[in-house]
């Protein structure tokens, strides 16, 4: 109710003076309110930091050394995988309690296949993803079309796939894979070129990111300035330019100066990429910020609730699959127990990354940055000797300090 | 009784960046009905939340004296427990419990924590009588309408000794016949004591059932109006007074003349529908929507009229890509060809547009851009392969924030910011930018202030004569009379009757309206005999 007051005498005083000034003022009003509306996601990259910072020096230099950079990136890759896909199902609406279980029979079911029956590990992989999707159309047709919560049916498929895991490896673990599946979770890019102490291709690829990212930032601000809205004045435009330029050859010097960069984040990287353009610029990724903000209005202007729903859970049965096989990747194993949690590691990087319980808000990478968080987490309480309790106890309260400070920010918008 | 119970006086209230309320003053005598208006965001409904303690007392300026005692609320139950009881627009029932148990709701019957549900049930049916409500004290809230369920929050508030009673747009969603009892209502309560502030941006029931108006405009109180000579008198004070008073402008022209549309479709039919028939989606008993047919031209405005509960919504959502009830029968043509909308995309893909009533829960998204809420419809038009050309989509969201007049800095606003006639004007342009054939508005000025109320119908007279067929759902008369070329009645999910503008007057209509005895009617208007 006061929201929508204040709204309207907003509109009302705008009305009124409407000078050059007073423009100019509404236009600074509404980039500090911008900064204010994200300031969940710029917080969390800022807590990020502030964590990294905190354990290097607990750690005595520990935390941001090549190896250990690296081994963040190894051992979170499937959870960040799991909460792309889970932040898109978020922001449609939904939930997903399955992925774990789905992630642990996927990755079972490549192992059975490569291990029992000498199947080409790039075959096995496919058709696990493949799995994944056909689980994920099962699942969204019982939500999208039968209508049960997908509350309900992702809990009763993750008891039906735990399960099927279970049944399939027979309580057993099933290993070795070929190298070239394992490398899908182990593997880096390969050494070329002369030894110059750095994996060139990795110092490369930073070079090209930096280029394209701050192309990206000239093109965005050119935009902005064409539309008159609010832009950073130009020094601090190349102040960010140049943390931008610095925070990427930082990170790619360091992953350089060990074994470079890691299949895993290429992994990570393109889906970064391609989801986040999906639903920022595609049709369909729109129509699920649509159904997440408002259903009725989105299917009475036409949007194809049903099928929409049934594609974000395809996708998302997917990604549980290609978790699952990174996983089995990195253990060199199927075995009945992988994947447990991995639901909530996920639920809880999505919501710490600026997702919203009633669904249309959230970025796909807001996922990736809350899924660091926790992993940096993870990471450095075990760099610095906490206890594994100790750590469940933490984490906790970084998800309820998260989302809770998110409600406090909100509500204090609103008043 | 000039006696005043109320005393408001240099009522100030800031919000971050807005003055809300600057310096209002408000004086209610006992036992008066005085009714508050103005346009949305003048000030009234935070007015109402600084007088019922909403807006705890410190966080506004001036004072309030309530039966001439200093009066420093700190919440509503403050409030309350000095007789001031307001009910909100957005009734605050719980639909699970029963009348009985809402009515005592967190003013429970009980001794010490145990609820005597026996004392309960005598004192509700005690104050279900005083309001006239013919229901028992177990029925559950869900079971009843909008208008029974107005009905028992005055009882909950009657439960609570109420000694001023705030009514915040209580008929806004009740029909004629409803809205009728329940002003007779107010009246009986005002000849027991009670006194009432009544916000209403409906000037007939102030004239109807007020004493005193005040005006209030950009949160200053213009002035304070004797609406009748003698209590129980006929009204003096005249809609164009109060008009006035309102926009601060003289309204020469409320409606626009119609402009003609010249085009090679005109009068060419542009929908049909025939032989209409729907059913309940849970009732599935219940005929819902019954053998309608109707007609609408390209460049003509067809005005749908009825009662609440008459079918129009649902008949316009069941056309509409069969989001309504259980189809049953009829069909839908486009220039005489049959086409099919059994989807909403199919309707669209048609040039079929549905503007909802209810902009908030069926309209808009409203934690979403302007521009993103505007390009929603027509976004498989608006992209390339599947991917949204964004500045094609800002460019069109400039345009209509232009040429609709939506007050927004930028066309990134959030859409859940704006004001009622603003949040109005970006469903229609939603839908306008759609490019439909077929425009069917559904109560178009539900809810807005005058000002935006006659743009908007600026921009149904400029569609129409662009040669767009558009239909026109209202529960006012005045507008269906001031818009429409033609206007066609509903009554219990009939079509009762079609009238030319020239011909009908608000009583003909109510007539056609409050008809039981006709059977279905064809396209033109003419009753379906025996023969055909």
């Amino acid at each position: 109710m006061s929201q929508t007051t204040l709204g309207k005498n907003a509109g009302d005083s705008r009305e009124r003076d409407g000078g050059g000034t007073s423009t100019a003022r509404a236009l600074t009003g509404q980039a500090l309110r911008a900064l204010r509306d994200n300031m969940r996601q710029y917080g969390m990259v800022i807590a990020l930091v502030l964590l990294l910072g905190l354990f290097q020096v607990w750690s005595g230099g520990d935390m941001l050394l090549p190896r250990n950079v690296t081994n963040i990136l190894l051992q979170n890759g499937y959870i960040l995988i799991l909460a792309i896909g889970m932040m898109i199902v978020i922001i449609n609406g939904h939930i997903d309690l399955s992925v774990g279980s789905l992630a642990a029979f996927t990755g079972a079911a490549a192992a059975v296949m490569m291990v029992d029956h000498d199947m080409p590990w790039q075959l096995a992989l496919f058709l696990s993803l493949l799995i994944g999707a056909v689980v994920g159309a099962w699942q969204g047709f019982w939500i999208a079309y039968v209508g049960i919560p997908s509350f309900i049916v992702t809990l009763a498929g993750m008891l039906l796939f735990r399960g099927a895991t279970q049944i399939l490896l027979d309580g057993q673990s099933i290993s070795p894979f070929p190298e070239g599946f394992q490398d899908i979770s182990q593997g880096f890019l390969p050494e070329v070129g002369p030894d110059t102490n750095y994996h060139n291709l990795t110092v490369l690829m930073g070079v090209l990111v930096c280029a394209v990212a701050l192309f990206q930032e000239w093109r965005q601000r050119k935009q902005a300035l064409a539309y008159e809205l609010h832009v950073l004045p130009f020094r601090m435009f190349l102040l960010k330019c140049a943390a931008i330029v610095a925070a990427v050859l930082a990170f790619t010097l360091t992953l350089a100066s060990y074994r470079g960069v890691p299949v895993v984040l290429l992994i990570l990287g393109g889906l970064l990429v391609v989801m986040g353009y999906v639903m920022r610029n595609a049709v369909i990724g729109r129509h699920i910020y649509a159904l997440g903000g408002n259903r009725a209005a989105a299917q009475l202007s036409g949007v194809k609730d049903k099928r929409v729903t049934m594609l974000v859970f395809v996708n998302m049965g997917v990604l549980a699959a290609l978790a699952g096989c990174v996983f089995a990747a990195r253990l060199n194993a199927g075995t009945p127990g992988a994947g447990n949690l991995f639901e909530l590691e996920a639920i809880a990087a999505a919501f710490i990354g600026g997702a919203s319980m009633s669904g249309g808000v959230g970025t796909v990478l807001g996922a990736v940055i809350g899924g660091l968080v926790l992993g940096v987490l993870n990471n450095g309480m075990s760099l610095v000797g906490i206890s594994q309790d100790v750590q469940q106890v933490i984490k906790g309260l970084v998800l309820l300090a998260a989302v809770g400070f998110d409600v406090w920010n909100k509500r204090r918008a609103r008043s | 009784m000039t006696q005043h119970v109320l005393e408001m006086r240099g009522i100030t209230k800031s919000f971050p960046g807005v003055r809300a309320l600057d310096g209002v003053d408000i004086s209610v005598r006992a036992g008066e009905v005085h009714a508050v208006c103005g346009e949305n965001g003048a000030g009234k409904s935070t007015l109402m939340k600084v007088l019922s303690g909403v807006h705890p007392h410190g966080s506004y300026g001036g004072e309030i004296r309530f039966e001439g005692e200093l009066c420093a609320f700190r919440d509503i139950r403050a409030s309350e427990r000095h007789g001031i009881v307001i009910i909100h627009q957005e009734l605050a029932l719980v639909p699970q419990l029963s009348i009985a148990e809402n009515i005592f709701l967190g003013n429970e019957r009980a001794a010490r924590g145990v609820i005597s549900w026996s004392s309960t049930l005598v004192e509700t049916e005690r104050l279900l009588r005083r309001v006239g409500l013919d229901e028992r004290p177990g029925t559950r809230i869900a079971e009843l309408g909008v208008g029974k369920q107005q009905l028992v929050e005055i009882a909950k508030a009657l439960a609570k000794r109420v000694k001023l009673l705030i009514l915040d747009e209580p008929t806004a969603a009740l029909n004629d016949e409803d809205s009728r009892k329940l002003l007779g209502l107010i009246g009986e309560l005002r000849d027991q004591g009670i006194s009432c502030i009544l916000i209403s941006h409906k000037l007939n029931e102030i004239r109807q059932v007020a004493d005193t108006v005040t005006v209030l405009r950009d949160g200053r109180s213009i002035e304070t109006l004797a609406v009748r000579g003698s209590v129980g008198g006929p009204a003096t004070v005249s809609d164009e007074q109060l008009i006035t008073r309102m926009v601060g402008r003289e309204l020469d022209q409320f409606y626009p003349d119609r402009t003609p549309y010249t085009g090679e479709r005109a009068g060419q039919v542009a929908l049909t529908v025939r032989d209409w028939t729907v059913r309940h989606p849970v009732d599935t008993g219940r005929t819902v929507v019954d053998s309608v047919s109707f007609e609408v031209r390209h460049g003509e405005i067809l005005g749908i009229a009825g009662l609440m509960g008459a079918g129009r919504t649902e008949l316009a959502m069941s056309v509409f890509g069969r989001s309504w009830g259980r189809y049953v029968r009829g069909s839908v043509e486009l220039h005489g060809r049959e086409v099919s909308t059994r989807t909403v995309a199919e309707a669209v893909g048609h040039g079929i547009a549905y503007v909802t009533e209810d902009r908030k829960t069926y309209g808009l998204n409203l934690i979403d851009t302007i521009s993103r809420n505007i390009s929603l419809a027509a976004l498989p038009r608006m992209a390339r392969h599947g991917v949204v050309d964004a500045h094609g989509e800002r460019r069109v969201a400039e345009r209509y924030r232009g040429s609709m007049n939506i007050k927004a800095p930028t066309v990134f606003e959030q859409v859940g910011r704006l004001s009622g006639g603003n949040q109005q004007k970006v469903v229609l342009s939603q839908w306008i930018n759609a490019e439909p054939q077929v425009l069917i508005l559904d109560e178009p000025t539900r809810g807005i202030d005058v000002g935006a109320k006659a743009e908007i119908y600026t921009v149904i007279d400029q569609l129409a004569a662009q040669g767009k067929a558009v239909v026109v759902i209202s529960s006012e008369l005045s507008e269906l009379l001031g818009v429409c070329d033609r206007i066609a009645t509903m009554a219990f999910g009939r079509m009762t009757g079609v009238l030319d503008r020239a011909e009908a007057t608000q009583e003909g209509l109510m007539r056609l309206m409050t008809r039981t005895d006709v059977g279905a009617v064809d396209a033109t208007g003419r009753p379906v005999t025996e023969e055909s």
